[in-house]
């Protein structure tokens, strides 16, 4: 079992999903971040004042995923993520001490096997 | 010329200035948050360039007297045009009231081309479209050109406005071509409250558009004042005909919506469905369809000549990136939605090295350049 993490661009994120669920890869939550990744900060001016933004908006995905999962569910996120400039992401890969289902109590990897969709 | 119908006028054409703004909430409510400042722009801008050319040469083509075709150059920087009566109303007042109208037409088009098109190629575009295209159909229609002749009506801009901007608009969504995301990602406004403020401010300044085209603050104010409350019909039918036909009208905008999503034309903010296919005056039918048809082939041919020709010049949309970024940034250098986190105070005297591409240091340094 791993947490897969990955920060990608918001413009990015259908391509990911879509790529993502029709591999399988169904159970995962996002967040809106800020990061900055290296890339280069657009300058805006506000009323006279100049400002550069140095922290970008990013997408964190993160998805629990039994091992057979974790090199498929990376691969997919490499290909659909990435536009080849500066600051297309991370993806991080960490070791899960215990997962439960909280409707079921399972756990571990019961916990993060897809479920049937429900008639 | 009496105070009666020069206030009214006054007033309406106040009321048709608020359909401009309220058009920038209408489209920037239904585009992607960054887009929102862009496509609010896009409306809002129009005041300016638009309305200059208008009073500088524009009015002059449309309104001077002229040939069949277009306008002389005898009220060009408003030579001419003063306080003596035009009309009910004195001329200088008849001009804004058309300003307004020859304001907003461009501004109609935008929601075609929203979310990819250039600014720069966007605001060149616009103040060429008004003197080529939106100055001769009006003095077509209204100017004692060749369509009023014909006998040809258009109480409020069905022709002049409405059926030359869905044109133009239908053809620069093809040139300009779709958004990358269009038809691969669903794309969704960003703040439906905000179209509902823009949808009810048009309606409101519609009551200038409408009833003030009756250039005076006679019965047929009231006429077509009571109709635009029943439907955008105005100043030639009856109330109840108005309700028919609201209720007719909107079928073919509705149905030409449903279809649009279906296929590769991406007219964003469906400018043609709602401009392109309302209205018509019962009664009259031939001579009102010529006019329409002619109008649409003017326009539409007008308005692919203008951007091929803008496209020699100035690439038309953004690239690809860009566009994934939004045009607030690349285009306008402002957010409208910005929270300010991670903003670096650039000091004047640097601002020309802010804008170098080794800004990077500044991280590094704790944000001080």
């Amino acid at each position: 079992m791993k947490l897969i993490v990955a920060i990608v661009r918001p413009e990015k994120l259908s391509d990911v999903l879509e790529a993502l669920f029709h591999a399988d890869v169904r159970g995962l939550t996002i967040s809106r971040v800020q990061g900055h990744g290296g890339e280069i900060e657009h300058v805006e001016n506000y009323r006279g004042t100049s400002v550069k933004m140095a922290l970008a908006e990013k997408v964190r995905i993160e998805i629990g995923v039994s091992n057979h999962f974790v090199q498929p569910t990376v691969d997919i996120i490499l290909s659909a993520a990435r536009t080849g400039e500066v600051g297309d992401g991370k993806i991080m890969v960490l070791p899960i001490e215990k997962i439960y289902r909280i409707r079921t109590g399972e756990s571990d990897q019961d916990a993060v096997t897809p479920v049937p969709p429900v008639e | 010329m009496n105070n009666a119908d020069i206030a009214w006028m006054l007033v309406s054409t106040a009321l048709v200035l608020l359909m401009t703004p309220a058009l920038a909430f209408f489209y920037g409510g239904l585009v992607r948050s960054k887009n929102a400042l862009n496509t609010m722009m896009m409306s809002f801008v129009a005041l300016g360039p638009v309305a200059v050319v208008w009073a500088l040469l524009g009015y002059s083509l449309a309104f001077a007297p002229g040939n069949a075709v277009v306008g002389s150059l005898n009220y060009a920087g408003l030579r001419g045009v003063g306080l003596e009566a035009q009309g009910a109303i004195p001329h200088l007042l008849f001009m804004c009231f058309q300003g307004t109208f020859a304001i907003i037409t461009p501004a109609l088009i935008s929601g075609a081309v929203v979310e990819r098109m250039r600014f720069n190629a966007y605001l060149a575009f616009i103040t060429l479209w008004v003197l080529v295209v939106y100055a001769p159909v009006a003095h077509w229609v209204w100017g004692g050109g060749f369509l009023a002749s014909m006998g040809a009506l258009d109480f409020a801009g069905g022709a002049v406005v409405h059926v030359n901007a869905a044109s133009a608009a239908l053809v620069a969504a093809l040139v300009v071509g779709p958004r990358k995301d269009y038809g691969r990602h669903a794309i969704l406004p960003h703040n439906v409250p905000f179209a509902m403020l823009g949808a009810g401010l048009l309606w409101f300044g519609w009551f200038g558009f409408n009833a003030g085209s009756a250039l005076s603050a006679g019965t047929t104010a009231a006429l077509a004042f009571a109709n635009t409350l029943l439907a955008p019909a105005a100043g030639y039918i009856s109330p109840a005909s108005a309700i028919a036909m609201g209720a007719i009208g909107a079928f073919p905008s509705y149905f030409a919506l449903i279809y649009r999503a279906k296929t590769k034309l991406d007219d964003s903010l469906d400018v043609v469905a709602a401009h392109g296919l309302v209205g018509g005056h019962p009664g009259q039918v031939l001579t009102q369809m010529a006019s329409v048809v002619i109008v649409l082939a003017y326009s539409g041919g007008m308005t692919f000549v203008l951007l091929k020709v803008l496209s020699l010049v100035m690439p038309l949309r953004i690239g690809d990136r860009h566009e994934g970024l939004g045009l607030d940034v690349t285009d306008h250098g402002e957010e409208a939605y910005t929270h300010g986190d991670g903003a670096i105070l650039v000091k004047p005297k640097q601002s020309a090295i802010a804008h170098a591409a080794v800004d990077v240091v500044a991280v590094q340094d704790g944000g001080q350049l």
